[in-house]
């Protein structure tokens, strides 16, 4: 038997199920893995190995006592860094809320807790989930186990390098604007955006409130959809969580995609999208049709706006979003001649230079005066992409491209000018700011072994019909390589 | 005299009496230990989320629908963004474009004239916490430290807000007095100014009369009726003068000094506020629909005004049925006794008069002593009959207050029962006409002069019990033959 840390969720829940592992052994696969890579990756900011021994050893005795909580238990979840976590800190990757212990748990965490998962900490990002190669973390940069001068991709980078190379089974990450799938796609993961109010926002550290939703990041669409169904779900603390079932989200993986309509999105699939990413999309497209989906090519021209909405709607919310932290009731706090000092200068020292950026975005785009042109339009324009993407949802049942217009970039090749970093998220963001739900699957690499990123939109709750075409994907493409740092040394007997 | 007439609007806030917060299951409570109700949403931490609280949307509804507002299909909350350090999230939830209720009026009668003041919006947002600033003068700038308690932090609060339909501090001080009566009504809160669970903000300009607006300040920190009243006063004194004086009226926020008896410009803020709302992300549309908007205006109480048209109709006099209406114990036990069958002015001159008497002087409420609706009704019943006489009855009336018994039986232990045995009165009378022959006869000549006389010397005969009316009337009987 390989290394139990390269397992799948399925193969491991199998195999404890089997007899042939326990929790503990699984747990201390991935922790000799977390150990033997963190020095090159910087994955976690914290690792609860005391929390999740015990975890384990729980779920190890409830198994063997036929209380079986169901596929995650026993099983090595690592969370993102802004899930609030009861005893364990919780920082955001920022300086102002170094420290920081919350006194509750996010719904997402009870979810977990509750389905037996064992929770190995917390991983790293981009300040307050601001940035798309977690470079912008105050803890210092996470990097990529395909290639460690390469950025993992972001803002859930921490949970995308952990996975990929083993220091956790699967995790969860947000996602505000691909934050989720575009990490997923730098790392070959599966990562998931689902429809906005289908898992509680209760616990997250807000970045923008009407964009952001928690998902899942695996290394299978099987085990995406295994954790995504143990969080999903109404929530009375989240008023924006959605009522009524839920939707059955793998129901569809083993249908395949004869007579499904699949429309490639036009003004994502060719210019300001990398040749070798372009080539292999196409591929993957080919298959699908092949496999007996009808592709067409579909235009949603008002994707065009995507960007400049976004960084207005993004930047508006989370001004209002950061302003809790003032330095009064915990976090940094430095000192000033007067209350409103104290403030400035504990947000001025407290902030990284992006998530001050934004809140200056944001605060100008809501002042008065400029409201109507900027945050007032920018909702306009989001209307009217809702109405351009329902119309092409009447004619397919799935959208299509690819997820990053790159593969993973250098690190320190994209800081010094933010509007190219922006602009890695032109294919996640629409997903963001329609509500619906999109997923990442990894189609293969390019030349230089990196993996590449396929993207899957569906309307909103669309989610099976978004699973049952990646999992025939998944298949058709048989992407199985894993990182090089994801080495199999160690062998369990 | 100087030419000048004031405009004035008032905003109130009101905190709602909900079992929970607006936005998380914290207990609303007056006067518990500093940060108790407290939990991650009211404090603002990170990651925690709002949720409406229906029962206070209820409560919103209630008031809008008692000011006559139309109530919105469909309403947003927004957030008003500023910083400081007892606002926990650094902005308010609060509504913005679209509140609840708008567009209703509210009549108010000072010197028999009805003014009409519009209500422009009714709008739900939570409240703040409360800083402690200790130190010199309890403000802020001064203070060596402050001091946080976040239990009023996200308790439910509704702002009224009226059109500048006002004229006089009496106006306005009628006007509140009113809303105060109905949100009270209502049942929504206890509204008591000096605990700051009703606060009024007064806008004052003045102007010639047809002109347009003048400039207006904004009249802050008043926690009484009274205080509200001399402080607008105050203003427009204020402003006229200045006006007068060639100045020119700065907007500003004043506020009220009751030691002093002024208001002061509050510390100029160095930037115009902005508060950059935005619709609440948090929160998914308000949506009220048909059936919920009825079934409020359906459940309404009667409200002070319609009380008062009531009284009026039963001929009570104005004055007391101001007073009746403007004490709900009152009002209540009027109603009462008036189903039990007693004389509407008879008993609305007992409460106003003997009763409120009796409350002031011993210091107690009127659910402190024994009074019942039935007491009333029955001693309403002993002054008709004749039992008793009509100051009797007051005698009566504060023995029961005193707690000594039933009517009846204070009546008959205080010695007050008034003798109207037909039988036994003819007696009398007849044995005082025949002792005063030459008065019977000059009555009979034509002379009523007498006649006054003899109904004394009947009253004398038995003791003073005897009723009078019914002496009178034996009398004129008796006299004709």
């Amino acid at each position: 038997m390989a290394d139990a840390a390269d397992l799948t969720i399925a193969a491991a829940g199998a195999a404890i199920r089997r007899g042939e592992l326990s929790a503990v052994d699984l747990l201390e696969a991935v922790v000799r893995r977390a150990s033997m890579t963190e020095a090159h990756l910087h994955a976690y900011l914290t690792l609860d190995q005391a929390g999740a021994r015990a975890a384990a050893e729980q779920a190890d005795r409830e198994l063997a006592a036929g209380d079986d909580r169901g596929p995650l238990h026993g099983i090595p979840i690592a969370l993102k860094d802004n899930l609030c976590t009861r005893g364990t800190e919780t920082t955001a990757g920022s300086k102002i809320l170094a420290g920081y212990v919350p006194p509750y748990d996010a719904a997402v965490v009870t979810s977990l807790r509750d389905a037996g998962a064992v929770l190995t900490g917390k991983t790293n990002l981009d300040e307050f989930a601001m940035g798309s190669s977690t470079e912008n973390s105050a803890f210092g940069p996470t990097r990529n186990p395909w290639d460690t001068d390469r950025v993992p991709g972001g803002s859930s980078g921490g949970s995308a390098a952990a996975v990929a190379v083993g220091s956790a089974l699967g995790a969860l990450g947000s996602d505000t604007g691909g934050s989720v799938r575009q990490p997923a796609a730098l790392c070959g993961l599966v990562g998931v955006k689902p429809t906005y109010g289908l898992v509680s926002r209760y616990g997250l550290i807000a970045f923008a409130s009407s964009l952001d939703q928690i998902g899942p990041l695996a290394r299978t669409v099987e085990d995406a959809a295994l954790l995504l169904q143990a969080i999903a779900g109404w929530d009375r603390h989240d008023a924006t969580s959605i009522r009524g079932d839920v939707p059955a989200i793998g129901a569809g993986v083993a249908t395949g995609v004869s007579g499904l309509r699949i429309g490639v999105l036009t003004e994502l699939s060719g210019e300001g999208i990398d040749g070798e990413v372009l080539a292999a999309f196409g591929e993957a497209v080919g298959r699908l049709s092949a496999a007996g989906a009808e592709v067409a090519e579909v235009s949603v021209p008002a994707v065009a706006y995507a960007i400049p909405t976004y960084y207005l709607i993004a930047p508006a919310e989370c001004s209002a979003n950061l302003a809790r932290f003032d330095g009064v009731r915990y976090g940094l706090r430095v000192d000033g001649a007067t209350t409103e000092e104290m403030m400035a200068n504990t947000r001025g020292e407290g902030f990284g230079a992006e998530v001050i950026r934004r809140i200056l975005l944001g605060t100008y785009a809501l002042s008065a005066g400029y409201y109507d042109a900027f945050y007032g339009q920018a909702q306009r324009v989001r209307t009217l992409m809702r109405r351009d993407f329902a119309a092409a949802y009447e004619q397919v049942d799935v959208l299509v491209s690819p997820t990053s217009p790159t593969t993973a970039f250098r690190i320190g090749e994209k800081t010094a000018d933010p509007l190219t970093m922006y602009l890695s998220d032109v294919c996640t963001l629409p997903a963001n700011l329609m509500g619906g739900p999109a997923l990442s699957l990894p189609i293969g690499c390019d030349a230089a072994g990196l993996p590449i990123g396929f993207q899957v939109m569906a309307p909103a709750l669309g989610e099976e019909v978004m699973f049952q075409v990646a999992a025939e994907l998944e298949r058709l493409s048989g992407f199985a390589t894993r990182p090089a740092l994801a080495s199999s040394e160690v062998t369990l007997p | 005299m100087s030419g000048l007439e004031a405009v004035i609007g008032i905003e109130t806030h009101v905190e709602l009496r909900t079992r929970s917060k607006m936005f998380c299951g914290c207990a609303v409570a007056f006067g518990a230990k500093p940060n108790v109700n407290t939990c991650p949403v009211c404090l603002g931490l990170p990651g925690a989320l709002p949720v409406p609280n229906e029962e206070a949307i209820e409560s919103i509804l209630r008031i809008g629908a008692a000011l006559g507002c139309d109530i919105v299909e469909r309403s947003v909350f927004h957030r008003k963004s500023y910083f400081y350090p007892d606002l926990p999230k650094n902005y308010q939830i609060s509504q913005y474009d679209l509140p609840l209720c708008v567009g209703g009026h509210l009549d108010v009668v000072v010197d028999g004239e009805t003014v009409r003041v519009g209500i422009t919006r009714v709008h739900m947002e939570e409240d703040t916490g409360k800083s402690l600033h200790a130190g010199d003068g309890g403000r802020i700038h001064a203070a060596d430290h402050t001091l946080l308690d976040f239990n009023r932090s996200g308790v439910p609060l509704v702002e009224i807000v009226t059109e500048p339909d006002l004229r006089t501090a009496e106006q306005a001080r009628s006007y509140a007095a009113e809303l105060q009566r109905i949100v009270r009504t209502l049942s929504v809160s206890d509204a008591r100014l000096e605990e700051g669970s009703m606060r009024f903000d007064a806008n004052v300009s003045v102007r010639r009369p047809g002109a347009g607006f003048g400039t207006r300040t904004e009249v802050k920190n008043m926690n009484s009726l009274r205080s509200l009243q001399r402080a607008v006063g105050y203003e427009i004194d204020r402003q006229i003068a200045l006006v007068a004086a060639g100045g020119t009226v700065v907007q500003e926020t004043r506020h009220w000094n009751e030691a002093t008896a002024t208001t002061l410009a509050m510390r100029s803020k160095e930037e115009s506020e902005d508060y950059r709302y935005f619709q609440e992300p948090d929160l998914v549309p308000l949506e009220v629909d048909a059936a919920w908007r009825q079934r409020v205006v359906d459940s309404l109480p009667e409200l002070p005004a319609m009380r008062r048209h009531r009284y009026v109709a039963t001929g009570v006099n104005a004055a007391t049925v101001s007073s009746l209406v403007n004490d709900d114990a009152l009002g209540d036990l009027f109603d009462a006794a008036v189903a039990a069958g007693a004389d509407a002015r008879t008993v609305a001159n007992w409460l106003t008069g003997e009763v409120v008497a009796y409350l002031r002087q011993e210091d107690v409420t009127l659910a402190d002593t024994d009074l019942t609706a039935a007491d009333l009704a029955d001693l309403a019943a002993m002054l008709a009959d004749g039992a008793v006489s009509a100051s009797a009855a007051k005698d009566v009336l504060r023995g029961v207050l005193a707690g000594e018994g039933r009517p009846r039986a204070v009546a008959g232990a205080r010695d007050l029962l008034q003798i109207s045995d037909t039988g036994l009165l003819e007696t009398e009378v007849d044995a005082v006409l025949a002792a005063h022959p030459d008065e019977l006869a000059r009555i009979r000549h034509g002379d009523a002069k007498p006649f006054g006389y003899l109904v004394g010397q009947v009253m004398r005969a038995t003791g003073g019990k005897a009723d009078p009316k019914l002496v009178s009337e034996l009398l004129r009987r008796r006299t004709a033959g």
